[in-house]
């Protein structure tokens, strides 16, 4: 293959605006989550299970860790791309990192709906 | 005053080192451009770039006490007494201060710094109003001295991938400019997670600009412009 510089991939604006939209999901989120804590906290096993037992809840929660998740995955790719220069190990990180986020998402839906 | 200048000579030295000027200022030396050039009368084998000594070429681009900026504009009352100089970080080093610009123009080339527009030419000039005129305001100043550039660690990073914040401003003032055609093939030519989105805003690149510009104003209005085309 020939060894040439090769840029214009024509994709990067979905992920930065994506990533500055999951950050207002999870700032509004925690700022919630904060109020709610300051306002019926402290919380026991039984109050704390009663709160996500709320659909709300759980669906908000959900929608709070799909955006980090998303963020995160756009962030790890960043610095990805900005260090590692080898590009078999840079899309075997890349792959990792989709997976890892994806057990870690999938793992969320079990805490919130077990 | 002491000088502690960058050294490396390709065909003499094996790897770079510093070296120690004891230089005395006269009353008239005002810039650190001058101070410098008092300790190549001392030892003429030190190198660096020059011409204009006024802040306008940006040929003497260098790494002062840590910060990158001109040292034809550099006061020499607002430095300490130790003053230490390296090449601008991240290009190849020439000799001494004299570093390699090719990849940082090679990206500056790359964003097309030109007007485009494929009208017949008027008889005259192609005419802008006063608000068109200023939207050019804080681009068209940049003398491409690379101090923003080669202060950019995503440019340090990706020199061959990344524009960085110089061409990247050149691009926006390109993208301003009422009289060019072709913004759109502009944004283009931008929209990649290399060329535009490196740019992570930590601003180094606006506290280095020794024009007091801002790059990250511009790419921000790049970023801005290409969410306006899209949604």
């Amino acid at each position: 293959m020939v060894n040439r510089v090769i840029v214009g991939a024509h994709y990067g604006m979905g992920s930065w605006l994506a990533q500055r939209i999951t950050a207002v999901i999870m700032a509004v989120y925690s700022l919630i989550l904060g109020f709610v804590l300051i306002e019926e906290g402290p919380f026991d096993y039984a109050e704390w299970q009663e709160l996500f037992a709320n659909g709300w809840m759980r669906v908000a929660t959900l929608l709070f860790a799909a955006g980090l998740a998303w963020h995160a995955w756009v962030g790890m790719r960043d610095i990805w791309m900005d260090y590692v220069k080898q590009d078999g190990l840079r899309l075997a990180l890349q792959v990792l990192t989709v997976l890892l986020l994806a057990c870690y998402l999938g793992w969320a839906v079990q805490v919130l709906w077990r | 005053m002491k000088l502690s200048v960058y050294r490396f000579d390709p065909d003499k030295d094996e790897r770079p080192y510093m070296k120690d000027y004891e230089v005395t200022p006269e009353a008239s030396d005002r810039m650190l451009l001058d101070v410098l050039v008092r300790a190549k009368v001392q030892d003429d084998s030190l190198s660096f770039r020059r011409s204009c000594r006024e802040g306008v070429c940006g040929s003497d681009a260098m790494n002062i006490n840590g910060k990158n900026g001109l040292a034809c504009i550099t006061r020499v009352a607002d430095l300490p007494q130790h003053v230490t100089l390296r090449p601008l970080p991240g290009l190849p080093v020439i000799r001494d201060l004299i570093v390699d610009m090719t990849q940082f123009f090679k990206q500056y080339h790359s964003i097309r710094p030109y007007v485009i527009n494929n009208d017949p030419p008027p008889e005259r000039e192609r005419l802008q109003s006063p608000q068109e005129r200023e939207e050019l305001d804080g681009l068209y100043e940049c003398i491409l001295c690379a101090c923003c550039s080669t202060s950019c660690p995503s440019f340090w990073w990706n020199p061959d991938k990344f524009v960085g914040p110089a061409g990247l401003l050149q691009a926006y003032r390109f993208i301003a400019d009422s009289r060019d055609q072709v913004s759109s093939e502009r944004l283009d030519n931008l929209e990649d997670p290399y060329r535009l989105f490196r740019c992570h805003t930590i601003m180094n690149c606006v506290d280095a600009c020794p024009k007091n510009l801002n790059p990250t104003r511009a790419i921000n209005k790049i970023k801005e412009l290409l969410v306006k085309r899209a949604v």
